[in-house]
This record gives C-alpha cells, sequence and structure tokens, in this order.
C-alpha cells in the first residue's frame, strides 16, 4: 500500500486530479503545502476527492493549514488533519510513499 | 570498497520507478531526472520509467534547441536501452489528452491505460519523481 | 525505521525545503533513523554558507547543519546538481558533504523508506 503526497494547489496544478486518476484503491493521500487547498468544503474541487473517499484515506497536514489562515474552515468529511509526527507515522504505515510534484 | 561489495552482495533487489510528469526546458527537473535515471541503471535494481501529464513532452520527436541555446537532451533517452532500463511506460490518457501517439515519440515505449498504470505504480518500492 | 529524505528545492523559492526538515525532525524525535538527506537539483543550495537570510526569517542551511551536528545525520549534496549551480566544497556548510547520485540510489535500497521533497 502507497502513501502519496500532495503539494501543490489543485486550482493551478493537476498533481491532485492525476493522484486521483493513477492511485490504487487502499491507498492514502495527504495533502501538505500549497496541496491543503484542496481539502475543504465547498469548492471545486471537493467532489473529486469526495468521490474517492470510500476506497482511500486522505489526511492534510494542519500546520501548512494554520500557516494559510484556513483554520477555521471546515474541511471536507472524512479528511483527517495531522502533523508532522503523523506525517511520519503514515510514511512508516504504508509501504511506499509517492510525492506527485 | 567499490560498488559491488557496497551494494551489489547485499543481493536487496527493489523495483524502482521514476515519475516524469514535466515538460523539457520550461524547467530543469526533466534533464536532472534522467541523469539520476541514468546513474540509477548502474545498480542492479529493478528499474521502470513512466512518463505521465507533461513528462510525456519529454519524449517528442524533433526538438530543436538551437535558437534557444539550451541542450537537447532528448537523443539522450535512446540510451536507456544501452543502459537496459526497458520498462519505459507512457500514459495513454496523458498521451492523447496531448495529441500525441507513440509514433510521435523518440524512443519505443509501452503505452499504457491509466487502469493498468495504478497497478505498475502500485507494485513499486521505492518511486523517484522530480 | 529507516528514512531516506530526497530534497529537491533551495531554502527560498518553494517550501519543500522546510517540510523536509520538520519531518526530518519529527521522525528523529519518534525515534526513527535516518539513513540520509541527498539534495538535488536546487535542493543542493540549502548547503551554501555564504546565504545570509534576514535575521528574522529562519535560516535553513544552519537548521540542516545543527540538526545534522546533532544527529550524525549524512547530509549528501549531489555533485552534477552542485557544480551547475556553483555549490563548491569550499562554501559547504558544516555537516553538508558532496558526493553523487548513487548515494541517493543506495539511500533508496537501503533504507526502508525513501521520502521526497520538490516542487
Amino acid at each position: 500500500m502507497m502513501l502519496h503526497t500532495i503539494n501543490k494547489s489543485p486550482f493551478e496544478r493537476n498533481a491532485l486530479q492525476s493522484c486521483l486518476r493513477l492511485a490504487k484503491k487502499g491507498h492514502a493521500v495527504l495533502l501538505i503545502e500549497d496541496g491543503v487547498y484542496g481539502a475543504f468544503q465547498g469548492t471545486a474541487v471537493a467532489a473529486q476527492i469526495a468521490e474517492r473517499m470510500a476506497d482511500m484515506k486522505f489526511y492534510v497536514l494542519q500546520p501548512d493549514i494554520d500557516a494559510r489562515g484556513l483554520g477555521e474552515s471546515p474541511l471536507i468529511d472524512g479528511i483527517t488533519p495531522v502533523d508532522y509526527g503523523g506525517f511520519v507515522d503514515l510514511v512508516a504505515e504504508y509501504e511506499a510513499t509517492q510525492a506527485w510534484l | 570498497m567499490h560498488e559491488e561489495d557496497e551494494f551489489g552482495e547485499s543481493g536487496v533487489v527493489k523495483r524502482f520507478m521514476y515519475v516524469n510528469r514535466k515538460a523539457p526546458y520550461g524547467t530543469i527537473y526533466a534533464l536532472e531526472c534522467l541523469e539520476m535515471i541514468l546513474i540509477a541503471a548502474a545498480f542492479d535494481q529493478d528499474v521502470s520509467v513512466v512518463f505521465a501529464d507533461d513528462g510525456v513532452y519529454q519524449l517528442k520527436k524533433g526538438q530543436d534547441t538551437k535558437a534557444v541555446n539550451m541542450k537537447n537532451f532528448s537523443p539522450t533517452y535512446r540510451a536507456l536501452d544501452d543502459y537496459d532500463v526497458e520498462k519505459i511506460y507512457v500514459e495513454k490518457e496523458s498521451l492523447e489528452a496531448r495529441g500525441l501517439s507513440a509514433d510521435d515519440l523518440v524512443i519505443p515505449v509501452e503505452v499504457v491505460a491509466a487502469a493498468d498504470l495504478v497497478e505498475i505504480m502500485a507494485a513499486q518500492d521505492v518511486v523517484l519523481s522530480s | 525505521m529507516k528514512f531516506g529524505i530526497l530534497v529537491n528545492e533551495g531554502p527560498f523559492t518553494h517550501q519543500a525545503s522546510d517540510t523536509a526538515y520538520q519531518f526530518t525532525k519529527a521522525a528523529l524525535e519518534k525515534g526513527h533513523e535516518i539513513h540520509r538527506v541527498f539534495f538535488y537539483h536546487d535542493g543542493v543550495n540549502n548547503a551554501n554558507k555564504l546565504s545570509e537570510p534576514q535575521s528574522d526569517d529562519r535560516n535553513l542551511v544552519r537548521l540542516w547543519s545543527d540538526l545534522g551536528k546533532e544527529h550524525d545525520l549524512d547530509l549528501v549534496v549531489c555533485v552534477a546538481a552542485a557544480l551547475r549551480r556553483g555549490i563548491k566544497d569550499e562554501i559547504l556548510a558544516e555537516g553538508f558533504h558532496i558526493s553523487g547520485l548513487g548515494q541517493l540510489i543506495e539511500s533508496g535500497i537501503q533504507a526502508d523508506r525513501l521520502v521526497v521533497f520538490g516542487d
């Protein structure tokens, strides 16, 4: 099983879309850096994540949310916030990591 | 200690995948990723190379960089075969979205649909991207 | 668990090196081992001791250097990427050293996980 990291805003680049197209059922996605802009309810990309929510796990790096002034914005249902320690735990939990740069 | 002692005798063979999703020239990533793959080929590992999204533009035939005065590194992809890098995959959907086909590429590749690439990617031990 | 870290960006254009640093620090705090931190592409600029950020900014060159000293980390700067960017032995911050791309592949082989940070 693989952990996919995405650090691009889905409104500027296609890393999230490509990852969702090419990641397998049972894999996990962690949104970091500008990738966190894809984690919130009510955006144009929320439905794309919701569509994979049943067969993949989604995480978002809280320090990057806080840095961007989005700490009060509601996350898409099912996305779990993690800190850097949680990021480490995810890398350890999944057998490989793929960065969608 | 030479490389054989350091790495070869450990007998570890991992599946390494190099994922190219960026176009050449606009940024340096394609060139330096190719340099990385050529070095990696010297290690006895199971190497795959993937071109998807704008990465497929790296393989476009007919690149002519004279007027931009940058090094045309597209012929170097032909060296992959000499280095026994044989698993070269191009995502079908990415090619088609850009109006390209396998005939437009500088090297023979295996064109794979996203659904098959999912399985190939999921089977890797180490994924390198830049 | 043993982690290999790849840093593909320098300290100022992109957040990648900051995230890699925070990840590495958190991994060490959790008792994991860092097999190697490999700096590639503009990531080689993380080793430039001539870099002088403004006084209210974090100094990533020093942070990597200090973390390396504290935990005896192997901080490797790619020779090919470094030379074309003017990063040479005489301007390396303490703890960094220049070596070949083979060191990255070796880290992929020997570490349990290789984590890539870039743009």
